[in-house]
């Protein structure tokens, strides 16, 4: 099954792991699996339908952004890291 | 609230990751540059310098795979983060926007700052819930060890 790497600050959700394994074909599914097992992740990576703009997802560190999205692909043996933006700026 | 951890302590940081910084936020001037420190058990420094991907004046934003790359190290090797970036035209103060997106509640935020040129800073601070806390920069002459 994909394993799902889990940033530090979100790991309130999901017991301390920093590592969970769901399934799925692609991205939008292994995120939906993985918020099933941990509901307190579903409003801190989602906003509706879509990832939050400020996480950044990979999959075999590919930003999905530069992929397809939720669409992409994910092999059985694929990791998906989870990574909260770094930025900021005057203003 | 809690006060961060380590708020009171100083964050040391060796002559030469000092230079390192400032030669960077210099390197790319007048736009913000931006990177990770690790620190390791030994209390030496490990320095990913990381591209702004917006290559602003006033904003920046790490480079993705830059950044889980070397996020990864860090988090893998269990190093102390610190997440730095540059100021060229203001305090090496955490702007509003600094504190609004800033997500690492366990980092360092380090700031350098090249509003004076000849004078170059390097400020750190904690950001928790939008708690902005300042700790002591001791700038060592050595790596610590």
């Amino acid at each position: 099954m994909p394993t799902v790497r889990i940033p530090s600050v979100l790991r309130k959700h999901t017991d301390g792991a920093a590592k969970v394994t769901a399934a799925g074909g692609n991205v939008g599914e292994v995120l939906r699996a993985v918020t099933a097992d941990h509901p307190g992740l579903e409003e801190q990576l989602f906003d509706g339908d879509s990832v939050r703009g400020f996480i950044n997802v990979y999959v075999d560190d590919e930003d999905i952004r530069y992929v397809s999205g939720l669409d992409t692909p994910v092999e059985r043996d694929s990791e998906v890291a989870l990574m909260p933006a770094v930025a900021g700026g005057d203003g | 609230m809690e006060p961060a951890p380590g708020v009171d302590v100083p964050y040391l940081l060796d002559r030469g990751t000092w230079d390192r910084l400032v030669a960077h936020a210099r390197s790319d001037f007048p736009y913000e540059v931006c990177g990770l420190l690790g620190r390791r058990p030994d209390g030496t420094l490990a320095h990913f310098p990381i591209d702004n991907a917006d290559r602003s004046v006033t904003t920046y934003a790490m480079e993705p795979k830059q950044l889980l790359k070397a996020m990864r190290e860090i988090e893998d090797e269990g190093y102390e983060l610190a997440i730095y970036h540059s100021h060229t035209h203001t305090r090496a103060e955490p702007s509003a926007t600094d504190i609004r997106l800033a997500a690492y509640p366990e980092a360092t935020y380090l700031i350098v700052t090249l509003q004076d040129r000849d004078h170059p800073d390097v400020r750190a601070f904690h950001i928790l819930d939008g708690a902005v806390t300042e700790r002591p920069v001791v700038v060592t002459d050595q790596q610590v060890a």
